[in-house]
């Protein structure tokens, strides 16, 4: 007997992802309860929460997530706007472009964050070197994506644009910027979370505060829980940026119907 | 068309000697050598030739999309030095802005030319019922069916106004039955204004029952083989007109131009590697 294959309703895959989710943190809980010297490995989700807890109470987790936020937002705009910038300017001078192509190529590949201790010792311990690390990481994320975007536009609109008589101004306007607009939004996805990674990664090796330094000195305490905490603010604050990113991008590709 | 100043009124183009050498990696291929004829004005004139003999190279360079290697592209006697953005172009793609409703498309040539917002709305709206596409104004255009792509892509080519109007391939994605009304409705929108039409197309019988003359091209590199003129009565039906006895005699006629170059272009393009020239 064959029987096709029902792919699972709605209210199924919910429960099957709630038991996924849930299940892990089971499993969580029993190692740790079980295991009473796995605490100091992985800790115990209970503790967890207690943490975040006695965090946002005392109101001290405030100020390094405004600090992290602010490193990572500011990066993340500066890298940002550059590499829509940059892509438009080599699409207008192309001998820039070709002068810089192999140039940029060869720097995608290095690891930004290996450049993080160059930062620190140019820009201090300071928000400006984290900012400034995450700025090189997304500008290289928007960078190429948005090329590759204006890339992608079809040589017959703007053919056609011309002769009806487009300036460089309306062909940016008009035919350029909504073209990409699909993958610079979605480089924005890619990049919101890398501007996170790259402010916490920049504050674990050198910082007075910020989350990452929270993680760092949790870590250096031995106190799995803390450094789990840690990723939990995070993720409070990246899940909703996140879907704010996602609305965004679903309106830009409103007109595919 | 005219040779010596016969037909309607004067030269609205001209091509002079016109060559076009293609390069590519290190490469060159001769698609086009000293190409002569004229376009009188007010004339529907097509372009037919082998695959691969230029014909859209020669409305890319009336339009100033591209520069002739050697000759001269004349429009109303003024040589062509760069982009034309007063000749309306109509690709062999849709070339339609896939963000903007068929409105907007319409309206955009317009707005790149400053015209205000209500006159170009008035005027889009204007050729939106000339092509018949009432009720679709805000419609986006992959919610078109070809046939109606193609007549969006019309009025954007026709909504500026333009006297001279290039087509490249327009109906060749459509389906056969789709192609013959968009014929007929294109020839009756020309009978209209009497703009003046260089219209390049690989099939001899569109060429025949739309046009005034046909220039035939040789294959690669192209001259102008023949130039014949289509002494159909107008108005013509283009679901009617092929079954007529002259347009069987003037297929003939036309075919024999065209039948060794076509041999000729086939044989080219079997013998040797793909060259990857337009």
């Amino acid at each position: 007997m064959s029987a096709a294959v029902q792919p699972l309703s709605k209210s199924a895959v919910h429960a099957w992802r709630l038991g996924l989710v849930g299940g892990f943190f089971g499993l969580w809980m029993l190692a740790s309860a079980l295991y009473p010297t796995a605490r100091y490995v992985v800790g115990d989700p209970v503790l967890v929460v207690v943490q975040l807890y006695d965090w946002f109470l005392e109101g001290s987790i405030f100020g390094h997530l405004a600090l992290t936020a602010i490193e990572a937002m500011l990066g993340f705009a500066v890298g940002a706007l550059g590499g829509v910038a940059v892509g438009l300017l080599f699409l207008f001078v192309p001998a820039l472009r070709h002068l810089f192509d192999p140039i940029l190529a060869i720097l995608a590949v290095v690891p930004r964050i290996v450049l993080a201790p160059m930062f620190m010792i140019w820009f201090g311990l300071g928000i400006v070197s984290k900012a400034a690390l995450v700025t090189l990481i997304v500008f290289f994320i928007v960078y190429f994506n948005v090329e590759a975007g204006l890339r992608a536009v079809q040589g017959h609109l703007i053919d056609r644009a011309r002769l009806y008589g487009a300036n460089g101004f309306q062909l940016v306007r008009e035919i350029y910027l909504p073209a990409s607009l699909v993958w610079l939004v979605s480089s924005l996805k890619v990049s919101i979370g890398f501007a996170f990674l790259g402010a916490i990664v920049a504050e674990y090796l050198g910082a007075t505060a910020g989350i990452g330094s929270l993680i760092a000195f949790a870590q250096s305490q031995n106190d799995p829980n803390a450094v789990m905490a840690g990723l939990g603010v995070v993720f409070l604050v990246v899940v909703p940026l996140d879907w704010i990113l996602t609305r965004i991008e679903r309106k830009t590709v409103a007109w595919r119907g | 068309m005219t040779q010596s100043g016969k037909g309607v009124g004067a030269a609205a183009v001209e091509i002079d000697g016109v060559a076009h050498v293609f390069k590519s990696h290190g490469r060159e291929l001769t698609v086009l050598q000293d190409a002569t004829f004229k376009v009188a004005s007010g004339t529907f004139v097509s372009i037919v030739g082998p695959s691969g003999c230029g014909k859209s190279t020669i409305l890319r360079m009336i339009s100033g999309l591209l520069a002739p290697t050697a000759g001269t592209v004349r429009i109303d006697g003024e040589t062509v030095t760069g982009l034309r953005t007063d000749v309306g172009f109509m690709f062999q793609t849709d070339a339609l802005i896939p963000w903007r409703t068929v409105l907007e498309n319409i309206a955009l040539p317009l707005k790149f030319q400053g015209v205000a917002k209500a006159e170009r709305e008035d005027r889009a709206r204007a050729w939106i019922a000339t092509v018949g596409l009432e009720g679709f104004e805000s419609s986006y255009p992959h919610q078109l069916s070809g046939g109606m792509r193609k007549r969006v892509s019309l009025a954007c080519t026709l909504v500026s106004d333009p006297s001279t109007i290039l087509m490249d391939e327009p109906f060749s994605a459509l389906d056969v039955q789709t192609r013959n009304m968009m014929e007929n409705e294109l020839i009756s929108i020309w009978a209209r204004d009497k703009k003046t039409v260089v219209f390049v197309t690989h099939d001899l019988e569109e060429a025949i029952a739309l046009s005034d003359y046909v220039v035939v091209l040789t294959a690669r590199p192209a001259r102008v083989k023949a130039v014949r003129a289509i002494d159909l009565p107008r108005p013509r039906d283009i679901l009617n007109v092929r079954t007529e006895q002259a347009f069987h005699d003037l297929y003939t006629v036309l075919w024999n131009d065209m039948r060794d170059e076509v041999r000729r272009s086939y044989a080219d393009e079997t013998a040797k590697p793909s060259t990857g020239a337009p």
